[in-house]
């Protein structure tokens, strides 16, 4: 019980409700079961792109290009279904995968493959992958009406009872989370971030995992490209600035440290619950939505102090265990 | 080494050819001519002395941000700082303050987010980057949460000067003295004082460092509060240039100074790098700008070439050193 109420998914749990719990004293409707959807269907997207973004974090790096990502997917696919309205839904989903796999891979080969520190070369691609966007649609902007109507409700439509957005966010976590826990790749990640030099004796394919884990981000970065374009029915080129700050965010809210080699699915998915909860409850409270960036910066800044803080104690406790 | 296989005629043109501020000087020779043929008004002194408003700003941080990085701090808030100045210095200005309480403010908010900056990172052990991503988000999400969709535009008029004004009887910009006072002061501290060869030992190796009596926290807070400091001031510039705040202000601006530093020939992982090559760096990438503008390349797209330039100006010279020390092996070997 002691053990549990340590962790950090308990705390952010304990957190998430209390502020529940608040924002409902102000707002009666905010605890209904709509608004609580609605709450889920906003935070899909973020989910899904910061749990890529944490297996980076993981392995001691850090993906600058996910907006940038997401928008250049984002653009291609809505300028294709603008262009061309008989390709199938089944074909651009695939076709996202794809792209995202694509500009993923280039960040991985880039880390992988030369010296440059992660933040930079994802610093260049968030430039480089931006610019694209505005390269392939020449400025214009792909607005609702000239999507296909299949296209814009992909992300609402609920086949299986609830809506595709949660569908995906749901698998991705439960997928990553089994990869990154119960295979030997998965827990190569983890291995990768801790100390390199160790990871490298003790045979861990620092490079192969490097590039799997931006490509990985890449993939889960063109699903969150397609479905933020058609839920948003708009396709513009400058979607998505700065959500790469916010999956950090949601990152190091969920317990993930910026040195690698520790965090959560289960983590990242509480921390992204509440970064939503606080963006839909602002105007709630009165707040303008552009406060919404400087508490998501006060929440990192606070976050990253208490994750160190946390990773200081467990170093202590591990040297005072070894009897030195 | 070079003693032993002795010297061979020309090794001296080889050597200074091999440098990477010659490499630079080439290309930005390349540059001016390209530009010059691209349009019969650049070479016009008083045009040239004009492009320097699109990039002193940006090279003002570069300064201390060139110290960061061969420390091994990367400071990528700087553009955040630049819109927190800039919204103090406007929410002041609209309650009537004068120039030079403006001045102070622009400084003296830089400072501040310099300041904590470095005190999280110092005292908690983050690595500075990661500390700034969290500073990008406060310091304009602050900006953000103040000023909406608004904007500030009422500055006074001695201010405008700041960013606007040339030197009296002449066309040097006001901004381009500053720039060549800060780039001189830069330069000496770091090349010809005891805290510049301090930041090379940290950058080589922050262990030896601290264990030869170097005090890396200190010199790590410095370095910071000195980011944050130059952040105000290329705040204030800008401010005054554009004369209006908006939460928006010099958003992407990080990208663009890291790769100017880096093509300068700092090394990002620290450790090497000249105050010599980060201006002709700035100068440059900012000619090279002025000549995409010339022929009318928007401005996403020279990000793109912002970010393939960074790449490549990481790769090349580390492929340059790579072969250099294998001809060199070679040649030892062929004469041992």
């Amino acid at each position: 019980m002691k053990r549990l109420l340590k962790r950090r998914e308990s705390t952010l749990v304990i957190i998430i409700l209390v502020l529940l719990a608040a924002v409902s004293l102000r707002a009666r409707g905010f605890l209904e079961l709509s608004n609580l959807n609605d709450i889920l269907t906003d935070t899909a997207i973020l989910v899904i792109v910061s749990i890529g973004q944490m297996m980076v974090i993981v392995t001691g790096g850090a993906d600058l290009s996910v907006a940038s990502g997401i928008a250049l997917t984002g653009m291609s696919v809505a300028m294709l279904n603008w262009q061309v309205p008989g390709i199938p839904l089944a074909v651009l989903v695939v076709l996202a995968l794809v792209i995202g796999f694509i500009l993923g891979s280039l960040n991985g080969l880039l880390v992988s493959a030369t010296k440059i520190p992660p933040i930079i070369t994802t610093l260049a691609t968030l430039g480089i992958f931006r610019g694209a966007v505005f390269l392939e649609s020449s400025g214009q902007w792909v607005s609702a009406h000239k999507m296909t109507e299949a296209f814009r409700d992909f992300p609402h439509a609920a086949p299986l009872g609830i809506s595709n957005l949660l569908v995906a966010a749901i698998i991705v976590a439960i997928a990553s989370a089994v990869f990154i826990r119960f295979t030997r790749t998965g827990r190569n990640i983890y291995g990768a971030g801790g100390n390199r030099t160790a990871a490298r004796y003790v045979g861990i394919p620092l490079a192969r995992i490097d590039f799997l884990v931006y490509a990985i981000s890449g993939v889960l970065v063109g699903l969150a490209g397609l479905l933020w374009v058609s839920r948003y029915a708009s396709a513009q080129n400058d979607t998505a600035t700065g959500f790469e700050l916010q999956t950090i965010a949601a990152c190091v809210i969920g317990g993930v440290s910026m040195l690698g080699g520790s965090g959560t699915i289960a983590g990242v998915v509480l921390g992204a619950l509440f970064l939503g909860i606080v963006n839909n409850a602002l105007p709630v409270i009165g707040l303008s939505p552009f406060f919404q960036m400087a508490i998501q910066g006060f929440v990192i800044l606070a976050a990253i102090i208490a994750n160190s803080v946390v990773d200081r104690r467990t170093q202590a406790a591990l040297m005072r265990t070894r009897k030195l | 080494v070079e003693a032993s296989t002795g010297r061979r005629p020309g090794a001296g043109i080889r050597a200074l050819a091999g440098r990477w501020e010659s490499i630079l000087v080439l290309i930005f020779v390349a540059v001016i001519v390209f530009n010059s043929l691209a349009s019969p008004y650049f070479l016009n002194p008083a045009n040239l002395l004009d492009t320097t408003f699109s990039f002193v700003e940006k090279a003002l941080i570069a300064l201390p941000m060139t110290l960061g990085i061969i420390m091994g701090d990367i400071d990528i808030s700087v553009a955040g700082i630049i819109a927190l100045a800039s919204l103090v210095m406007g929410l002041l200005s609209g309650a009537g303050a004068g120039t030079g309480i403006l001045v102070a403010a622009g400084l003296g908010t830089g400072l501040a987010a310099g300041l904590l900056n470095g005190l999280l990172a110092t005292r908690f052990g983050i690595p500075m980057i990661a500390v700034t991503i969290g500073g990008i988000s406060l310091f304009r999400g602050i900006a953000y949460a103040v000023l909406g969709d608004q904007a500030f535009t009422k500055y006074p008029q001695p201010f405008a000067f700041f960013g606007q004004g040339y030197l009296p009887g002449t066309h040097i910009p006001f901004e381009l003295l500053v720039f060549a006072v800060c780039a001189v002061i830069f330069g000496l501290l770091l090349h010809r004082t005891t805290f510049g060869r301090r930041v090379y030992a940290i950058g080589n190796n922050p262990v030896a460092a601290r264990l030869s009596g170097v005090p890396v926290q200190r010199m790590r807070l410095i370095v910071s509060c000195l980011t944050g400091l130059m952040s105000g001031l290329a705040g204030i510039l800008l401010t005054s240039r554009i004369g209006s705040t908006r939460p928006n202000i010099a958003s992407g601006w990080e990208l663009e100074v890291i790769t100017t530093i880096v093509l300068g020939g700092v090394a990002i992982t620290g450790g090497r790098g000249h105050i010599v090559g980060v201006i002709l760096g700035i100068f440059l990438l900012g000619f090279l700008k002025f000549g995409m503008g010339l022929i009318n390349v928007p401005g996403n797209v020279q990000n793109i070439f912002a970010g393939v330039l960074l790449i490549l100006a990481i790769l090349i010279p580390g492929y340059v050193a790579r072969a250099q020390e294998r001809a060199r092996l070679r040649r030892t070997r062929g004469s041992g």
